[in-house]
């Protein structure tokens, strides 16, 4: 796109991008709205190409997923683990970390809430409370040591943290399921991948006081973790020196550099703080839902809060709001089945198009087009 | 802060601009009602119309709605499943079925299962092993809903109960036609999970090619996972360059069998009864799921209100599984197959007739016993022939 030098005889309009140098206040939203929409006008025609009114669709979707308390229930069931995910993923990338292997650090985080739930908490005879504390402590530290990795690798080699913690995710994965598959199988399980369950008493209790909810939904103590850790992060990277430091050397290294902040500390340490949050994910997933490690514990949330977390801009309320939509519209995506008759990857492919033209849209709030 | 308010403010506008267009699409339009309920469930036109009919003779409504594990295009177990349906949509008058695929086994089967149950379907199915806790609690909370879980152990005495077929029989016939067609009397296996299921057919696949060819092997490549078509394929390419020449494949499509045929070698496919029309000319035959029958039955039980768990587990007599010769089977094997196929029908032949040896050689089955249901639906040790390893096997014998 780099204007070149117009020759003399045809001169065609041409289309250029230009840096903006500024932008107006109203760009910054009106981009991701714009952006969603047409997202959604896009899927319609993939909805209406399977002889769907896609009307009729969206409407089955959303009253599927906000229109009854169950569905509700379901979406913030959903929504936690995204949360989590999310929330870790838009620290590092606050700092332009670009911190693919969210997906891994969960797996490792439930993992090592698991060793800690099925083996540590039956043989030292722990309190149910300690045992919860301990699950999360230990996802805290699995998660974020997986998140180190790429970290270190970042900071002192400047080795593409992309690459890195994506390719890390596999490595997490494998390692888990051969925890489920061979050395945690559950022996009464009959050979079936998954390990026992957890006892009861050390899963993640269930919010039952929320009112409007109906009886027996499946919302956990997850979600409060989920809030506390938003306002935690909002307040780290707001309201201290370290944030500050953070804020910085993502918006400016140069500038960092200068003023002396110490960017391969800093790098570790979100990476680290950016896998810990992931990791928590991964144990609320494992002891408030699944209540057992198993295969399919995460059908990808730590890809999709990537796309929450550059949705909400970053912004730690803004994952916890976005999060929720896009639970919804993973609960969705069993209603358009149901009642619409359509296969249940076009919720997949949503997912999809929303990333892209949120991406997409991302350009023009930083170039704007010109014809000349 | 100021972008938090922001994005709140987006959130609130998505929301409102939901409701908005709910309320509207819900609203005045009635030309817009929602005509494609779920296409499957055509209303039966066969039905007399209300004011005729003796309303006594007019069958009770049925619901029913199906889980599947796997996209119904998978070829192979959900496709057979889905046939079962649709058998029940034409077989079965007054019956309302619907269906949700590609759930995965975990969480997400329990609020697929619980939402179905809330809405008022009357028999829901669950079609994959994974499912079965899942059901189970979701049986609890709903006992005006009948569960059934495929391929599981687990029952209620009132509203939950599970149904599988002896598959293991025509898995004897897929070892028979198998060391007919091989050359050197190697035959793969692409096995998904080491369950007692997928080991009984292994087994079974190893005493019919030994009935033929005593020296003949069956060796096994676990691939964890039913329904993954490039893993499915690549552990069908491991194995024939192991040097077998008979893929036999125990998960849901027949890629194993494709990529045997265009290796010159064959194959020999599972679950759904067409899963040769596409897997090549390799394609011997395959041992394939029957379930509209069964499905049939069990829906006009709960009609009738005859319905109870009984742990169903029929065999070849009844249909539910069967065996269909495919473009690369010889009349020899056709004639040999067919024969065996009558026997077990007649009650004259038993593929769980010892005597067995177990892998290392030792007798577990003498001559003259029968491995017991319990024995078959708890197997965790291989037969003599198989090439393989069962993590944490119990051996019967030493």
């Amino acid at each position: 796109m780099t204007p070149t030098p117009s020759s003399s005889s045809h001169r065609l309009p041409r289309l250029s991008l230009e840096r903006r140098l500024t932008s107006p206040w109203w760009l910054s939203w009106v981009i991701p709205i714009a952006s969603v929409a047409l997202a959604l006008l896009a899927g319609a025609l993939i909805i209406a190409s399977q002889g769907v009114n896609p009307w009729e669709a969206y409407r089955a979707m959303f009253e599927g997923a906000f229109g009854t308390g169950y569905g509700v229930a379901e979406t913030l069931v959903k929504a936690i683990p995204l949360m989590l995910a999310g929330l870790g993923v838009s620290v590092a990338f606050r700092m332009k970390l670009w911190n693919i292997g969210a997906e891994g650090q969960l797996w490792m985080g439930a993992w090592a809430a698991a060793g800690v739930g099925l083996f540590l908490y039956p043989a030292w005879n722990l309190p149910p409370w300690l045992a919860i504390l301990l699950m999360m402590a230990a996802a805290v530290v699995a998660g974020g040591l997986w998140g180190a990795i790429p970290g270190v690798l970042k900071g002192v080699l400047q080795v593409n943290e992309i690459i890195t913690s994506l390719m890390l995710n596999y490595v997490a994965i494998s390692w888990v399921l051969y925890f489920v598959d061979i050395l945690w199988r559950d022996p009464g399980g009959l050979g079936f991948p998954n390990t026992a369950p957890l006892d009861k008493a050390i899963w993640l209790p269930k919010l039952t006081w929320i009112p409007f909810l109906p009886k027996g939904h499946r919302v956990h103590a997850g979600l409060l973790i989920a809030i506390l850790a938003a306002v935690f992060i909002w307040f780290l990277l707001n309201r201290t020196k370290w944030g500050y430091e953070v804020r910085v050397i993502g918006e400016n290294p140069e500038a960092a550099r200068h003023a002396g902040m110490p960017i391969v500390r800093n790098i570790i340490l979100v990476m680290i703080l950016s896998g810990a949050l992931a990791g928590l994910a991964g144990m609320a997933e494992m002891a408030g839902v699944a209540h057992r490690l198993q295969r399919g514990l995460s059908p990808g949330y730590g890809y999709t809060a990537i796309i929450v977390a550059w949705l909400a801009k970053l912004n730690p309320f803004g994952v916890l709001l976005v999060a929720v939509l896009f639970g919804g519209l993973l609960v969705a995506g069993d209603q358009i089945q149901l009642t619409m008759n359509l296969p249940r990857s076009i919720s997949d492919i949503l997912q999809g198009l929303i990333l892209f033209f949120v991406l997409g849209g991302e350009i023009f709030g930083r170039y704007r087009l010109r014809l000349r | 802060m100021k972008t938090f308010s922001k994005i709140a403010l987006l959130a609130i506008l998505i929301m409102a601009l939901a409701v908005v267009v709910a309320a509207c699409a819900g609203g005045p339009q009635p030309t817009q009602k929602p005509a494609e309920k779920p296409a499957a469930t055509e209303a039966p036109a066969q039905q007399p119309a209300a004011t005729e009919a003796p309303k006594a003779e007019e069958p009770k409504l049925i619901k029913a709605a199906w889980v599947y594990v796997g996209p119904i295009g998978d070829g192979g177990w959900t496709y057979a499943h889905d046939q079962g349906r649709l058998y029940v949509e034409k077989h079965v008058p007054n019956v309302e079925t619907t269906y949700i695929e590609s759930v995965p086994e975990g969480a997400d089967a329990e609020r697929v299962i619980r939402d179905l149950a809330q809405k008022g379907y009357d028999v829901i199915f669950t079609t994959s092993f994974g499912y079965m806790d899942a059901t189970e609690t979701v049986a609890e909370e709903f006992p005006d809903t009948v569960f059934i879980h495929i391929s599981g152990y687990k029952k209620n005495d009132t509203n939950f109960d599970n149904l599988f077929g002896r598959m293991y029989q025509m898995k004897y016939l897929a070892g028979v036609a198998a060391a007919m067609r091989s050359e050197n009397g190697k035959i793969g296996y692409v096995a998904p999970f080491p369950i007692p299921e997928v080991i009984r057919h292994i087994n079974m696949v190893a005493k019919g090619a030994r009935s033929v060819n005593p020296d003949a092997e069956v060796q096994v490549v676990w691939i964890n996972t039913w329904f993954d078509p490039p893993t499915e394929r690549e552990a069908a390419e491991t194995l024939l360059n192991a040097g077998n020449d008979v893929i036999v494949t125990g998960a849901d499509t027949p890629g194993p069998v494709q990529a045997a045929s265009e290796a010159g070698k064959w194959g020999l496919a599972y679950d759904s009864a067409n899963a040769c029309d596409n897997a090549g000319d390799g394609c011997i035959g395959v041992p394939h799921w029957n379930w509209g029958p069964a499905y049939a039955e069990i829906i006009e039980e709960v009609r009738n209100g005859t319905f109870k768990p009984k742990g169903r587990w029929p065999g070849v007599e009844s249909g539910i599984v069967d065996f269909k010769f495919g473009p690369a089977a010889t009349d020899e094997i056709k004639a040999k197959v067919t024969e065996l196929k009558q026997a077990m029908i007649d009650g004259k032949f038993n593929p769980a007739d010892g005597p067995i040896n177990a892998q290392s050689g030792c007798l577990a089955v003498k001559e003259g016993e029968t491995l017991t249901d319990e024995q078959l639906l708890s197997m965790k040790w291989f037969f003599e022939g198989v090439k393989g390893e069962i993590p944490e096997a119990q051996p019967p014998c030493q």
